[in-house]
């Protein structure tokens, strides 16, 4: 008669393999260069972390009028309490800043929507895709409904950099899909096209994509004719970001096995069917952290529209470190415009990092 | 008399063919692969394709749903002429159901989604209709308790069986397998044969390109044998393991069916 197989059974791992001890020994204390790491790492929050509690706040003056208040030897952050407005709106007349509020509330309202399991998110979409922006429009600039007319010249501060950072981001992402489709096409104009663009727009740098924006086109364009500075420097930024969007996807295209195409070829499916059902879904979720590189980057580079005298935050904040009367200001600016940079870039970045948990779906195998 | 005989029977009435090569020539750059390629193959017929690697005998069967083009001679299917029309392609992929050697599932997707995805955006059928379809398409298989598991999570005889079931899904009128075993454990070889063997006393048009000579011998309406990008000899099973004509096959089955 045969011996009969049976397996083993599992055991429990060694205690000291599990725990927050074996989690300190492995990764503090494995070997003698670690450990003087580890104490050399310690050494040096030491040595940092005392003196900015005690200028940020412990020595800090966080209320106050005018620069006088500032007694403590520590920072002013009256300061930034004094320009809180501007910083936020910039020279948008404050008894309208409510209109940016609105708009902020109703897209916070209708992102909040697709935690609703009843709605229909295809329809979501496109009311947040299309009709949001109308409304958001015509409450920035109003001219509608008794709202008064606010000039963009007049929007800046944090609305402004959002609001660059945002219609970049929406506008610039589609258009790098189809940029990086294009580059992959088989039919030669197409491809030509897409090339050239992309080449071209990645070969120079945003301040002359900003600049031709601002001052060349409207040398170009017949007398009387214009459009607004705002909308070119939008359009600016966001073929710039689209050209760098699309080196990143099609990164993401060229990594899916050719299998996957041609699996999706024998079943039938159009070329744009397997874009949209097969390859995209796949390519994009990969290059994940590519894409939220390019938006990031994105969001700093907006500080730049300062060249062709748009004030966004760090516009503003820069402008106010010269008010005469608040001489000295700059670290206490900086350090404030460094951490709302800090807190929307740190935000995208765990935001994407859970679509990536969400997408997984096991390892991949073909 | 089984399904299998009464198809062998129908065919030896003389149906008409579905499939039709005439003077195909294909080239990768300057590399002829496949040459004068003259072949027919009749409704309901089981082909399997054998060969050495290189041979061509993917090339061919891929030309046939048009996954390669070729330069020279015509190919028809049901029919239809394969060339750059894509209308044309795309109404013979419908018919046609395909399953690689690397069971290409959309690993995005789940079993179910992976089955119904042609059915809902090709055939336009609704969605319940095409879940209903896919689940019946999964139990014949023997794998309908993971139609909402991901292929990442499946074994590779399960996702060639999950393939499978996804060509079916298209309710084809021929199933082309590109080696669809070469790339499983020996102990998963079975399962995906077993689904084959199965489909194929239905009376399927099948065109497969393997190395299971067993599979070959019980199953087979006629075995072709390819080198160098010509077909070197097809003839029905018996014949072809017990008296090849040509020694070229001769020498590939000794090396194969002895070790």
């Amino acid at each position: 008669m045969a011996i009969e197989f049976k397996p083993s059974p599992s055991l429990p791992p060694p205690v000291n393999s599990v725990g927050a001890v074996a989690w300190v020994r492995q990764n503090l204390l494995s070997s003698p260069l670690n450990v003087f790491l580890t104490l050399f790492s310690f050494y040096i929050l030491y040595l940092l972390i005392p003196p900015i509690i005690e200028w940020g706040i412990v020595g800090a003056t966080f209320t106050g009028a005018s620069k006088a208040d500032c007694t403590g030897d520590g920072a002013c952050w009256a300061f930034i309490g004094v320009y809180f407005k501007q910083f936020m709106y910039g020279l948008y007349p404050s008894e309208e800043t409510w209109r940016i509020n609105l708009a902020l509330i109703l897209l916070v309202i209708l992102l909040g929507t697709y935690a609703v399991k009843t709605v229909n998110k295809l329809y979501l979409s496109l009311v947040i895709l299309v009709v949001y922006p109308v409304i958001a429009y015509f409450l920035f600039a109003g001219g509608v409904f008794g709202l008064e007319i606010v000039e963009t010249s007049l929007w800046g501060g944090l609305f402004l950099t959002t609001l660059l950072g945002v219609v970049g981001i929406v506008a610039s992402f589609p258009l790098g899909v189809l940029l990086a489709l294009g580059r992959q096409s088989k039919m030669p104009i197409a491809k030509s096209v897409c090339i050239v663009f992309i080449e071209t727009i990645r070969a120079v740098p945003l301040i002359t994509i900003l600049f031709m924006a601002s001052v060349m086109i409207p040398l170009f364009l017949p007398e009387g004719m214009n459009f607004n500075k705002l909308l070119r420097v939008l359009i600016g930024i966001t073929l710039f970001s689209a050209a760098y969007m699309a080196e990143v996807i099609r990164g993401g295209l060229q990594a899916i096995p050719k299998g996957q195409y041609e699996a999706a070829d024998a079943m039938g499916l159009t070329y744009w069917q397997s874009m949209i059902l097969v390859i995209l879904p796949q390519a994009l979720k990969l290059v994940i952290p590519g894409i939220v590189n390019t938006f990031i980057g994105l969001f700093k580079d907006t500080t730049l529209v300062y060249i062709v005298g748009m004030f966004d935050l760090l516009g503003r904040i820069q402008a106010a470190t010269h008010d005469a009367n608040w001489l000295g200001m700059t670290i206490e600016g900086y350090a404030f415009a460094g951490f709302i940079y800090w807190a929307a870039c740190f935000g995208m970045s765990r935001y994407s990092m859970r679509i990536e948990r969400k997408l997984e779906t096991g390892h991949k195998r073909n | 008399m089984t399904n299998t005989n009464m198809a062998r029977a129908q065919l030896a009435q003389g149906e008409e063919a579905i499939i039709e090569f005439n003077d195909v020539n294909k080239w990768y750059g300057d590399f002829h692969v496949l040459k004068n390629i003259n072949f027919s193959i009749k409704k309901g017929e089981r082909i399997v394709v054998c060969g050495p690697s290189g041979s061509g005998k993917s090339t061919m069967t891929r030309c046939i749903n048009r996954l390669e083009e070729h330069q020279k001679g015509t190919i028809l299917v049901d029919g239809v002429e394969m060339n750059d029309n894509l209308k044309n392609i795309e109404a013979i992929r419908k018919d046609v159901g395909m399953v690689f050697q690397h069971f290409n599932l959309f690993p995005h997707l789940s079993i179910l989604e992976n089955l119904t995805l042609a059915p809902i955006w090709v055939r336009k059928m609704p969605k319940k209709q095409a879940e209903e379809m896919a689940m019946h398409y999964l139990e014949r298989v023997k794998i309908a308790n993971q139609a909402l598991k991901y292929p990442g999570q499946l074994s590779g005889g399960q996702q060639q069986r999950v393939a499978i079931a996804r060509g079916l899904c298209m309710q084809p009128r021929i199933m082309l397998f590109d080696e669809p075993t070469s790339a499983l454990d020996p102990e998963m070889i079975k399962e995906v044969l077993d689904v084959m063997v199965q489909l194929a006393e239905e009376g399927m048009t099948m065109v497969c390109v393997t190395h299971e000579m067993g599979f070959a011998k019980t199953v087979a309406d006629r075995v072709v044998f390819m080198d160098a990008g010509e077909i070197v000899e097809a003839n029905e099973p018996h014949e072809f393991f017990d008296n090849p004509q040509h020694d070229r096959t001769q020498m590939f089955l000794s090396q194969i069916l002895n070790h």
